[in-house]
C-alpha cells in the first residue's frame, strides 16, 4: 500500500489569496474575487505556506528542492472554479525523504516519502437544502494542501494507522496543520495493490479516496483488500481504477477510470514564478524548528525518570508535552507530574471530551498544586480534593488551601494529643496489638493512622504520625 | 485648435492655463463620440454620466493645484481591463452581462491620476483577432477608410485615436494588439515589457504573453500614460520589480550616435512596394537625426508565428474555462444537468475564432502531444529571445515594418485563419522575447496608414520613446488624421 496524505496547511489566509481559511463559515463568506476566479484576477503566493511546506521538509529529513514551480491540473468541476487546480506535478517542493515509524513490538519500520507538493484545494458542492439543484461553497477553494505521496511500503493496516498518527503528531508539533480528520484537515488516499507470496511485483492498485477517519481507513483496507482477493482467486483481472469508500454501506465502489478518463494537460502556471529558495531561507527555518516528537520522546526518557510508556503518552501531542514540562518546572518532580497528568488530568480532560488546551486547570496551576505535596505542605490525598474544587471554580490552589485551612498538621504536639486521643478510644484493638505478630501489627497500624488522619480531617502529616503512633505503642509494650 | 485635435500633452497644459475646464473637454469628446461612433463602432460601452462627473471633480481637484498630469483628462480603456461598476465584456457574448465589483490595477492607476473614463472600447473577441471582426458587438470600422478594417484586437481603442474621439486609450497585446492597430490607423502606440504593467484585472487571453500598454496619438502622449500605467504591483506575481522611471524624462534627447538594427532587406521581399518606399524613408529619416543604422539578421524569427500559436492558444485554452456559466457570465437556458450547462454555456456564449483557439489549445496540451507542440514550443520561445538579446547587444533598438501592409479590407480574411494569423509576422516576436516593441506612423499606402515597429531592451520603453518621439519631432505623419483630411 502507499498513501498520498492532503494536508490542509494552518495558514490564516489562502495559498493565493486573501480570504480566510477559517473551517465552518457561512457558505462563500470566506471566497473573494481570485477564489471566486473573477476574471483578470491572479493569485499570489502565501509565503506562510512555502514556510510550513519547507519545515515539513526538514521535520522528516528530506530532500528541499531549490528551485519548483507550479502548474496548472485543468479539469472542469463546478467547485473548481477556474477549470484548473494549481499544483505542482514535475518539481515538487519536497522530494525524497523516509519517515520512521515506531510499531507496537519495539520494531522501527522505514516508509519512503516520495515527494510532497504544494496545492490549493477545491470548494465544495452541497447537494441537501436545494430542490433539484446543487450548490457550491468556495470558502475550502483556495486553502493551501500540502501532498505528501509514500512509497508503496506499508504492508499492513497496523503500518498505515501508525503512520498516520505519527504523521498527526508530526504536523501538529510542527504547528503546521491541525491535522483534523473530521474537519478535512487530513484527507487521506490509499493506494492497494496485491503481491502473490515469493514475488516481487505488485499486482494492479486501486486507489480509494478521500477516507476521513482512521476507523474508516482500517475498514477501508479490509474490504479492498477482501474484494482484489476474492477477484484474483476467481481468476479475474483487478482494473486500475479510483474507488470511493462508502461508511454506510461499508464498502468501495468504482468512481471512475481515471486514466481512460482525464486527461489533465498539465503546464506551467504562468501566472506564478517559479520558487526559488535559497540554503539562507532553509537555515533560518532550520534554527527556528520546534523540537521534533521523537527527539522530545528521547529527551525526556534521558531528562525525566519516566517511564517509556509515560515517555509515549506525554509526547503524544506537542500541548501535552508543553503542558507537562510547564508542571515540572513549577513543581520541580517529574515522576509526580507524569502520574497526575496521565491519572488525573487526562482522565478528566476525556470524560469532558476536552482537549488540554482547553483543560479547566492551567499547567501553572497543577505545578503549583503538586509543588505543595512536594514540599509536604499538604497530602496527596487533600491535593486531589483540591484539583476537584480548582477544576470547577477556576480557584488558585494555594489560595484555596490557605482559605479553607488544608495545610498538613506539622505540629507534632497537635498530632500527638490526637495519637493518644485515639489510643485511648481503641483500647481493645491496643491490647491486640501489643499480643499479636508483626504481620497483624502492620494491619492494625495502619487502622491506627486511618483514625488519627480521620481525626484530622485528613491534614495530619502521614509521616510523623506513623512515627509518633510506632513512639507511643512501643512505649505500651 | 480644437480641443478634440489636441494631443493629451497640449490638452494637459490647456487645463492647467484654464483655456478650459475638464467639463468642456469631457463634453466635446463625448459629443464626438455620440455623433460620429456610429460609423466606426469604436465603443463597446460610453460612460457618460459617469465621465461628466468625474469631469466636476477633476475641475474642483485643477483648481485646489492638487492636481496630475493626466487630471481631467478623458481616455478609453479597450474592454479588457475590468472597470469597477462599468460592464466588462472583453468582446464577448460571454460577459455581456459581466460588471465587475473591482478594478483593473490599470484602471485603478488612472482614475487615481485623475484621468476620466470615457468608455470602454470594442475589440476582437477575448482579445483573439487582428481586425477587431470577432466582436460579439460587431466590427469596429477604420476612420481613414471604414471599408477597412482597423486592426486588432485593440481596434476600438485605435479607431477612437484616429477619429479623435478620445485623445488616448490603453490596449493590450498578446501578439501584436496594440502595434498592429496603430499601423493601421495611424496612431502611436506601445506595448511594454512583459512585466512592465500588472495584469491585474486585464482579463487573460495568454498570459505569458499579455501586456497592456498606452496607444495616442503621439509618442510623448504615450509616454505620459505609461507613467501612470506602470509599476510593480503586489497583486501581479509577474509584475516587475523594477523601479519605473519617468518615460518623459528623456524624449528630448538627441538620438545622435544611436544604433538601429535593420532587417529591412530580409523584411522587404514581403512588403510591397509602396510599404517599403515609406520604409527606407522613415529609416533615413532616423539617419538624418543622427541616428546609425545596423543590418542585422533574426533568422529565427520566421517560426515566431507558429510558435505563437502553440503557446498562446494552449494558455487561452486554460485560462478560458473559468468560464462555465456556473458564477457569472453567460448561462444557457434550462440547463438539463451539468454537463449541458456547460456546454450549452461555452458553445453559446463563444464565438467561433475563441473556440477555434481553445480546440487549438486543448489539443496542443493533451497527452502524447505536450512535447510535440508546448514543450518545444517553449523551447523555440528561448532561441527567439536569445537571438534578439544577442542582437540588442551590438544596437540600441531594432526597427522595421509592423505589418505586412495597410488595413485589409473588412471580411476579407474571414474564411482564411492562416492568412491572418500571418498578419502577426513582424509584431510576435517581441511577444515571445518579452521585449517592449511600438509602432509609429510613417506614410500611406493606398490612402491609409501605415507604421513603423521599433524594439527594445528589456525594461528601454524610455528609449523607444525617446527615438519615436525625435522622429515625430522632425516628420507630420503622426499629425495626420482621417477628419482633418477628409476637411483639407
Amino acid at each position: 500500500m502507499g498513501l498520498e496524505v492532503h494536508l490542509q496547511l494552518a495558514t490564516i489566509s489562502k495559498i493565493f489569496s486573501g480570504s480566510s481559511t477559517t473551517f465552518g463559515g457561512t457558505p462563500n463568506s470566506q471566497a473573494c474575487s481570485v477564489d471566486l476566479a473573477m476574471p483578470g484576477t491572479l493569485p499570489v503566493f502565501n509565503e506562510l505556506a512555502l514556510k510550513f511546506a519547507v519545515m515539513f521538509g526538514l521535520g522528516i529529513d528530506a530532500e528541499i528542492n531549490k528551485i519548483s514551480v507550479f502548474d496548472r491540473k485543468n479539469y472542469f468541476y463546478p467547485d473548481l472554479p477556474k477549470g484548473y487546480q494549481i499544483s505542482q506535478l514535475h518539481h515538487p517542493i519536497i522530494g525524497r525523504g523516509t519517515f520512521e515509524l515506531f510499531l507496537g513490538d519495539k520494531t522501527i519500520y522505514q516508509i519512503g516519502i516520495t515527494r510532497a507538493h504544494l496545492e490549493e484545494d477545491a470548494g465544495k458542492s452541497v447537494h441537501s437544502h436545494f430542490d433539484k439543484e446543487s450548490g457550491i461553497d468556495l470558502n475550502r477553494a483556495g486553502v493551501p494542501l500540502l501532498e505528501i505521496v509514500t512509497d508503496p511500503d506499508f504492508r499492513s493496516t497496523e503500518q498505515v494507522i501508525s503512520y498516520l498518527k505519527a504523521l498527526h503528531i508530526l504536523v501538529t508539533y510542527l504547528g503546521i496543520s491541525d491535522g483534523n480528520m473530521a474537519e478535512g484537515s487530513m484527507r487521506c488516499d490509499v493506494n492497494i495493490s496485491l503481491r502473490e507470496q515469493g514475488t516481487d511485483s505488485f499486482g494492479t492498485r486501486t486507489e480509494i479516496k478521500n477516507i476521513n477517519s482512521f476507523r474508516f481507513i482500517e475498514r477501508a483496507i479490509s474490504f479492498e483488500t477482501n474484494r482484489q482477493i476474492d477477484i484474483l482467486e476467481d481468476g479475474g483481472e483487478i482494473i486500475q481504477e479510483t474507488r470511493l469508500y462508502d461508511s454506510e454501506l461499508d464498502e468501495t465502489r468504482s468512481m471512475r477510470s481515471k486514466e481512460i478518463a482525464n486527461d489533465y494537460r498539465y503546464f506551467p502556471e504562468p501566472d506564478l514564478l517559479p520558487i526559488h529558495i535559497t540554503d539562507d531561507y532553509i537555515s533560518k527555518i532550520r534554527d527556528s524548528m520546534p523540537e521534533l516528537p521523537l527527539a522530545k520522546r528521547s529527551r525526556f526518557l534521558e531528562t525525566y525518570d519516566i517511564t517509556e510508556y509515560d515517555a509515549d503518552v506525554l509526547t503524544s501531542s506537542r500541548e501535552i508535552a508543553d503542558y507537562y514540562e510547564e508542571v515540572v518546572t513549577t513543581c520541580m518532580n517529574p515522576k509526580l507530574a507524569a502520574n497526575w497528568i496521565q491519572t488525573e488530568l487526562l482522565a478528566k480532560l476525556n470524560k469532558s471530551e476536552q482537549s488540554i488546551s482547553e483543560s479547566p486547570v492551567s499547567a501553572k496551576k497543577l505545578g503549583l498544586l503538586l509543588s505543595k505535596i512536594v514540599d509536604e505542605t499538604i497530602s496527596g490525598k487533600i491535593a486531589k480534593q483540591v484539583f476537584s474544587v480548582i477544576w470547577s471554580t477556576g480557584e488558585d490552589p494555594l489560595l484555596l488551601i490557605e482559605k479553607r485551612n488544608l495545610k498538613q498538621m506539622d505540629d507534632s504536639n497537635e498530632i500527638e494529643s490526637i495519637v493518644q486521643k485515639v489510643i485511648d478510644q481503641n483500647a481493645d484493638q491496643v491490647k491486640q496489638y501489643l499480643s499479636t505478630d508483626e504481620q497483624k501489627r502492620k494491619k492494625l497500624l495502619g487502622y491506627f493512622v486511618g483514625q488519627v488522619m480521620k481525626s484530622s480531617n485528613g491534614k495530619a502529616n502521614p509521616k510523623a504520625v506513623n512515627q509518633i503512633l510506632s513512639d507511643k505503642l512501643s512505649e505500651k509494650s | 485648435m480644437e480641443i478634440h485635435s489636441q494631443s493629451i500633452a497640449q490638452l494637459s497644459a490647456g487645463l492647467q492655463r484654464k483655456d478650459f475646464s475638464s467639463e468642456e473637454v469631457t463634453r466635446a469628446f463625448l459629443d464626438r463620440i455620440n455623433s460620429l461612433d456610429h460609423l466606426y463602432n469604436a465603443f463597446i460601452t460610453v460612460n457618460e454620466e459617469e465621465a461628466m462627473s468625474a469631469a466636476t471633480k477633476a475641475d474642483q481637484r485643477i483648481a485646489s493645484g492638487t492636481n496630475e498630469i493626466l487630471t481631467g483628462i478623458p481616455i478609453a480603456h479597450k474592454d479588457i481591463f475590468c472597470s469597477q461598476g462599468v460592464k466588462t465584456s472583453c468582446g464577448s457574448r460571454m460577459l455581456d452581462n459581466f460588471i465587475p465589483p473591482y478594478n483593473s490595477t490599470v484602471i485603478g492607476n488612472f482614475n487615481d491620476s485623475g484621468a476620466i473614463i470615457l468608455g470602454k472600447t470594442n475589440m476582437d473577441e477575448f482579445a483573439m483577432g487582428g481586425s477587431t471582426e470577432t466582436s460579439y458587438y460587431g466590427p469596429c470600422y477604420n476612420p481613414w477608410n471604414t471599408n477597412k478594417v482597423p486592426g486588432g484586437s485593440s481596434g476600438g481603442s485605435a479607431a477612437a485615436i484616429a477619429a479623435s474621439l478620445t485623445p488616448g486609450a490603453t490596449g493590450t497585446d498578446t501578439g501584436g494588439s496594440i502595434r498592429q492597430p496603430s499601423s493601421f490607423c495611424g496612431i502611436t502606440g506601445l506595448k511594454p515589457t512583459y512585466g512592465r504593467v500588472s495584469r491585474f484585472g486585464m482579463i487573460a487571453f495568454a498570459s505569458s504573453l499579455d501586456q497592456g500598454g498606452p496607444m495616442a496619438k503621439t509618442a510623448e502622449d504615450c509616454a505620459i500614460l505609461l507613467n501612470v500605467m506602470s509599476g510593480n504591483d503586489p497583486k501581479d506575481s509577474t509584475s516587475a520589480d523594477k523601479e519605473v522611471e519617468d518615460f518623459s524624462a528623456n524624449l528630448s534627447q538627441k538620438i545622435d550616435g544611436l544604433k538601429i538594427g535593420i532587417t529591412f532587406h530580409n523584411d522587404a521581399k514581403n512588403l510591397d512596394s509602396g510599404y517599403q518606399n515609406c520604409l527606407e524613408k522613415a529609416l533615413n529619416q532616423l539617419e538624418k537625426l543622427g541616428a546609425k543604422l545596423v543590418e542585422i539578421s533574426l533568422p529565427k524569427n520566421s517560426l515566431a508565428v507558429p510558435t505563437y500559436y502553440v503557446i498562446a492558444p494552449a494558455e487561452a485554452s486554460s485560462n478560458l474555462s473559468r468560464f462555465d456559466g456556473v458564477r457569472y457570465g453567460y448561462r444557457c437556458d434550462n440547463p438539463e444537468n451539468l454537463h449541458d450547462l456547460y456546454t450549452r454555456s461555452r458553445s453559446e456564449g463563444f464565438g467561433d475564432e475563441v473556440k477555434r483557439r481553445i480546440l487549438t489549445g486543448t489539443y496542443a496540451l493533451s497527452a502524447g502531444y505536450y512535447d510535440q507542440y508546448y514543450g518545444k514550443a517553449q523551447k523555440i520561445r528561448r532561441l527567439i529571445r536569445d537571438e534578439y538579446l544577442s542582437c540588442l547587444k551590438n544596437v540600441d533598438v531594432i526597427a522595421g515594418p509592423t505589418t505586412t501592409g495597410p488595413a485589409f479590407d473588412i471580411g476579407s480574411k474571414n474564411d482564411d485563419s492562416i492568412s491572418m494569423y500571418l498578419e502577426d509576422t513582424y509584431t510576435v516576436g517581441a511577444n515571445l522575447a518579452g521585449l517592449p516593441a511600438m509602432s509609429i506612423p510613417i506614410g500611406f499606402v493606398n490612402d491609409c496608414p501605415i507604421g513603423m515597429q521599433l524594439i527594445g531592451r528589456d525594461f528601454e520603453e524610455s528609449k523607444l520613446l525617446n527615438v519615436a518621439h525625435q522622429f515625430q519631432h522632425a516628420t507630420d505623419w503622426h499629425l495626420q488624421f482621417p477628419i482633418k483630411k477628409n476637411n483639407a
